[in-house]
This record gives structure tokens, C-alpha cells and sequence, in this order.
């Protein structure tokens, strides 16, 4: 068998697939998975806004008002790791510009223009690219203090805070203290500039946050979501509106799961499929070497040692199928896995069981082909020579 | 192989040796329909370092004789004994040990591994019988000098001419020091100078003492022994 690669090649091909199949298969599941895990874990999961009802149904009239210290009534529930306000300041004409204005020369951008507490940034778990977050100090102050979404910041031309560029609103200049890199959850703030509630109040009349963006511990939300409203309108807490995710836990399980069954199933029939073409190819093989058999049996190969021969050749097929499968497999699940920015997730007892199951099959498939070998009697095999 | 023909002129001088073959009303039928009778009632006895040719015409059960006296068959009643071992009551297991050990086979078709060296090929017969790997190469080489192929050791058979593959299947044969060699047509598929050399080296052999059984349907080559037995319808006639 050695001394013929292009058939053991050919004879490994089934189980390459079948392995590699497997391999890729169970990968991808995983790793698949392991992203809806990861996104839905760390994004949605924890995340529950409240914000009050509108007033019949009609756009922008609110039922009631949120009160300025909502953030701290919910920080003292059990489960809450952050809570800010957060709102959209209606700034009129006003554009947003880095340099003054040139006179009459209006060349700024209609930037959204947003408030929120010192809170709203660990809430909505944003990331500095630069600078700093305002802080209850600037709230207090009314400081004019502004933080830039990172898209914001690139339509403003301002990717440095270290020399305090300050932008325009209107004719009104602010420092810029920080850039943004991300947030989750509430995505508008990218595209916004962002200022402490204090100066807002100041600068344009804001009577009451629009939102609280609560972030709660890992399977707390459902929680949260109940008790929110309460805390914060104890007397009237229906006119608030709760956006909270909905109860997962169960029915991503079941996706999964049937996900990876479905995998599996997969790998599985391409495993038969590569374990029927050993024992195929095997059978073929002893047919082919039936006066070998003849001979070896002539020169005193007991009829094990003829069993034996075909079995050990057929488990090394199956555990060179193996190891090249396995192979292929985690290529395809790292070449998927980068095309699709995923993380690859790979368990180790896979890649090392794999070859393991390459020998395995090659051992079942060969036990029929290595019976048949090891019967023929050497009479009829050393016959019409 | 001295040691043996020492062996063999001491004993001369005394006594005749034990026979390697003593085979005493077998019989082979195989069951039809139509039944085969394809050897019946034979009676046949091979002394040690005796020469032994039986001639046939082809369908006489030549072949299906070769095969019981190799252990490669079971007769279907008789007697018979191998170096005064009683085969009838082996199991098979056994039966492959003996026929590893004692008996060397040469095939009219030579029966090489294409894809083994000819040194490989010479070694595989000692596999079985439990011969360490560098002992085997060592033996193998030993074999082929002695039927004059030491030139060719690692090559492929594929690229040896007719004669030149049946000396290495004698060399096979002969390696494993068995106590009978059994010929099937060794000359049947070699022109007659490589037919010629072949029946040189069976010469050679006898009168270093070797037991050697050749079968064939060819007067020449059957001239060419010490004893001629002639076979018809699966029955020896003298
Ligand atoms: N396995 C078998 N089954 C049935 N008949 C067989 C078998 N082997 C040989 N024979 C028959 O036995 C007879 C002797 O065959 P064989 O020993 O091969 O003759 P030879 O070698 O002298 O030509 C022939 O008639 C042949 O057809
Ligand atoms: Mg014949």
C-alpha cells in the first residue's frame, strides 16, 4: 500500500472529507454559536432602557417626566452596574463647526447634538478612543464640555483632544474632552456630540432626560425590568415603558442545540460515506492482491496474519484520512471564521480525536474486508497462474 | 546448507535417511456436482535429499497434488506425514507453521511482489517463520549470491527477464531452509536456455542435498531427475 500514494490517496479521500466535514462542521457550529453567545451576552442581554410612554400614542408627547436623579434610584437596585440619562437637544439651526465661523460663512454640520448624565458612558459600555468622559464635576458646573462620537469626530476633523480643540454649536464654543471609539446599544451616539446634562440645561432649556440606559448584571435584566419603573415613579410607574430583552435563556439553547445537531448529522453521514470508501477500496485492494494472499499463505501466513495485514493497512489509511481531515476541517473553520470576522472556536478534543476517528472508522471499515481476505483458501487463491 | 549435505553422505553410507513424504492412500475429491476426483488413492513416498519429478498430462492432478504435499490443501482421506509429523490431525494454525518452516515453494508464474525490491522479496519468507529483520536481509542476500542474482538485489522484479524472477523465487524458497522443495511448471513460462538454467540450479541443489518435488507436464524437465513418477487421472503409475 505504501508503495502506491496515488491509491492510498485516493482511498484516504473519502475519510478526508468525511473528517474534514466533521471537523468543520462541529467547528463552524461552535464557533457560530459561540457568536450569537457573545453578541447576544454582551450586548442585549444586559441592557434595559426606560423611557416614558408616549401620551395617546402621539409622536414626541410625552405621558409624564423622567426625574434628573432616575439614575441614582436605580443604581441602589441589586443588579444594576450602571445607569445614566441620556437625550437629544432640539438645537434648532444650529450647526456644528471645529474653527469660528468666518463671517456669514456657514460651513458647519448638522451634527445631533445629545445630553446625558456622567453615568450614560459606562452604562452604554463606550470606549474612548482619547481624552476622557465628562464627570458629575462638569454636570455640576455646567461646564461647556463636549464628548465626540467617532463619527462625529471625523466629520469634524478633530481626532486630538490633547490641545483642547474646541468646537462650535451655533456661535457657542465647547472644548472637546473626549472621542469616542464605541458604544453599545444606543448607536446614535456615534454620530453625536455630547454634552453633561447640567450644560444642557444651561445652554438649551432641557427640562427632563429622554432615557435611562441601565446596564444590569449578567441575568438580571428581568429583574431590573420589573423594578425600574418603581423606583423611579413609585407613584405612577405605568407611565413609564421598559424596553428589557426578552427571556433567551431557553429558546437559544434550543437553537443551539438543534444547530449542532444538525452538524453533526452532517459530519456523520460524510463519515459513512468516507467509511464505506475504505471498505470499498480495501475490498478492491484484496481482490486485487488475492495471489499475494496465495503467496504469503504458501510461505506460512497463518490466516490472522493475513487479517491482520488488511486491518493495519486500513487503519493506517483511516487515521492518515484522519489527520488530513482534521487538518482541512480547522482550515476551513479559521478560513470561514476570518471571512465572516468571527473568532474561530475550536474544541482541542476535537482536533486530536479526529485522526483517533479516522482510525477508528478505518478499523471498522476494514474488519470485513481483512474476514474476506483472511478466507480465501490459498488453493483458489494461487489458482490460474 | 553443508551441514545438511554432510548430513546426507554419512547417512547414505549407513542407512536410507527417514522419507520427508510419506503419503498412503490420499485422496482429494471435490464435491460437485459433478464430483472431481482429482487424486486417488495415491501412494507416495519422498526420501530425504531425493529428486523427484512427477509428469502429467495437463488436468492429471498435478497441481491439486502439489497443493497436499505443500499443506496448502486438505486431503479428503488418507495419510500423510511431513518429517514424520502426521498433518491429518493439525489444526490450521499449526498446519501454516509447518508449511512455513519446511516447505519451499517455486510457482510457474513466479508469484513476486511487483512492488517489493528483490531483496524484500527473497526476505518475506522468513517473516513468518519468525526470523529478526537483520537476519533476514543478511540470509536473503546469502540466497540470492547463491543463485547468481547478488547484482540485482534492489532492483523491482518487473525489471528482471523471466529466468532471472524464477531464480529469485527459488532463492525465496530456498531461504527459509526448508526440508522440501515443491515446483510447480518452474519452466513453464521461460524459453528454454532460461528453462535450461533453472534445471542447472535444481541440479545444483540435489547434490547439496536438498528434497526437491517437480511437477510438470514437460518429458525434458521430468528427465531430469533422479526418480520419475508419472500421474494419469489422479493416480501415480510407476
Ligand atoms: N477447486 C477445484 N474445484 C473443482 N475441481 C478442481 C479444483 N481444482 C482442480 N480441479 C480439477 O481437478 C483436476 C486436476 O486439476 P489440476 O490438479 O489443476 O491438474 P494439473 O495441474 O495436472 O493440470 C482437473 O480436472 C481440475 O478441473
Ligand atoms: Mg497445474
Amino acid at each position: 500500500m505504501a508503495a502506491r500514494p496515488t491509491r492510498l490517496i485516493l482511498t484516504t479521500l473519502g475519510t478526508v472529507l468525511g473528517i474534514a466535514a466533521l471537523v468543520a462542521t462541529v467547528g463552524l457550529g461552535q464557533t457560530a454559536s459561540g457568536q450569537i453567545t457573545q453578541r447576544f451576552d454582551l450586548a442585549a442581554a444586559t441592557r434595559v432602557v426606560v423611557q416614558p410612554e408616549e401620551k395617546g400614542g402621539q409622536e414626541g408627547e410625552a405621558a409624564t417626566q423622567l426625574p434628573w436623579d432616575a439614575p441614582d434610584r436605580i443604581q441602589r437596585l441589586n443588579g444594576v452596574d450602571a445607569a445614566g440619562t441620556v437625550s437629544t437637544l432640539d438645537v434648532g439651526d444650529d450647526l456644528v463647526r471645529s474653527v469660528a465661523a468666518l463671517d456669514g460663512q456657514k460651513d458647519g454640520h448638522a451634527l445631533k447634538v445629545m445630553a446625558g448624565s456622567a453615568g450614560l458612558f459606562d452604562a452604554v459600555r463606550a470606549v474612548l478612543r482619547t481624552g476622557r468622559f465628562f464627570d458629575a464635576g462638569h454636570d455640576r458646573r455646567a461646564d461647556k464640555v463636549v464628548v465626540l462620537g467617532k463619527h462625529a469626530a471625523s466629520r469634524l476633523g478633530v481626532n486630538r483632544v490633547d490641545s483642547q480643540p474646541a468646537v462650535f454649536i451655533g456661535d457657542e464654543p465647547y472644548t472637546v474632552i473626549g472621542i469616542l471609539d464605541s458604544v453599545s446599544g444606543r448607536a446614535e451616539l456615534n454620530d453625536a456630540v455630547i454634552m453633561p446634562n447640567g450644560t444642557a440645561k444651561t445652554a438649551y432649556d432641557l427640562e427632563s432626560p429622554d432615557a435611562v440606559e441601565i446596564r444590569t448584571q449578567v441575568g438580571a435584566a428581568q429583574l431590573i425590568a420589573g423594578q425600574a419603573p418603581i423606583a423611579i415613579q413609585p407613584n405612577d410607574p405605568s407611565t413609564l415603558n421598559v424596553d428589557a430583552p426578552p427571556k433567551q435563556g431557553a429558546v437559544r439553547k434550543g437553537v443551539e442545540s438543534d444547530l449542532n445537531a444538525l452538524f453533526l448529522l452532517l459530519g456523520a453521514v460524510a463519515l459513512l460515506v468516507g467509511g464505506l470508501g475504505i471498505a470499498n477500496v480495501t475490498l478492491l485492494s484484496v481482490l486485487e492482491r488475492i495471489s499475494e494472499i496465495g503467496l504469503r499463505r504458501a510461505l506460512g501466513a497463518a490466516r490472522r496474519h493475513v487479517a491482520i495485514q488488511f486491518l493495519v493497512e486500513s487503519v493506517i489509511v483511516g487515521f492518515l484520512g484522519g489527520l488530513l481531515g482534521t487538518a482541512v476541517g480547522v482550515l476551513l473553520t479559521v478560513g470561514v471564521s476570518w471571512v465572516r470576522d468571527w473568532t474561530p472556536i475550536l474544541d482541542n478534543r476535537l482536533a486530536f480525536g479526529s485522526p483517533l476517528l479516522g482510525a477508528f472508522i478505518g478499523l471498522v471499515a476494514g474488519t470485513y474486508p481483512a474476514w474476506k481476505a483472511s478466507a480465501i483458501q490459498p488453493i483458489t487463491a494461487l489458482r490460474g497462474t | 546448507m553443508s551441514e545438511r549435505s554432510e548430513t546426507w553422505m554419512s547417512e547414505t553410507a549407513v542407512a536410507l535417511p527417514a522419507p520427508v513424504v510419506e503419503m498412503i492412500g490420499v485422496r482429494r475429491f471435490f464435491p460437485g456436482p459433478p464430483e472431481v476426483q482429482a487424486i486417488r488413492e495415491v501412494d507416495l513416498t519422498i526420501g530425504q535429499g531425493e529428486y523427484l519429478s512427477i509428469v502429467g498430462p495437463s488436468g492429471s492432478g498435478k497441481s491439486t497434488l502439489l497443493h497436499l504435499l505443500g499443506l496448502l490443501d486438505n486431503p479428503t482421506g488418507g495419510v500423510y506425514r511431513l518429517d514424520g509429523v502426521d498433518t491429518m490431525s493439525l489444526r490450521e494454525r499449526r498446519r501454516a507453521v509447518l508449511r512455513g518452516e519446511r516447505i519451499g515453494f517455486v510457482f510457474q508464474s513466479f508469484h513476486l511482489l511487483d512492488h517489493r525490491t528483490v531483496l524484500e522479496n527473497v526476505a518475506l519468507s522468513m517473516v513468518y517463520v519468525g526470523v529478526p529483520r537483520r537476519e533476514r536481509m543478511a540470509r536473503a542476500r546469502v540466497a540470492l549470491q547463491r543463485v547468481g542474482l547478488a547484482h540485482r538485489m534492489d532492483f523491482a522484479p518487473t525489471t528482471l527477464s523471466g529466468g532471472e524472477r524464477q531464480r529469485v523465487a527459488i532463492a525465496r524458497a530456498l531461504v527459509a531452509e526448508p526440508s522440501l522443495l515443491l515446483a510447480d511448471e518452474p519452466t513453464g513460462n521461460l524459453d528454454s536456455a532460461n528453462a535450461e538454467a533453472i534445471l542447472e540450479v535444481f541440479d545444483e541443489l540435489h547434490h547439496e542435498g536438498m528434497t526437491l518435488a517437480v511437477i510438470t507436464h514437460d518429458d525434458h524437465v521430468s528427465s531430469r531427475a533422479q526418480r520419475q513418477v508419472r500421474i494419469v487421472d489422479g493416480t501415480l503409475q510407476w
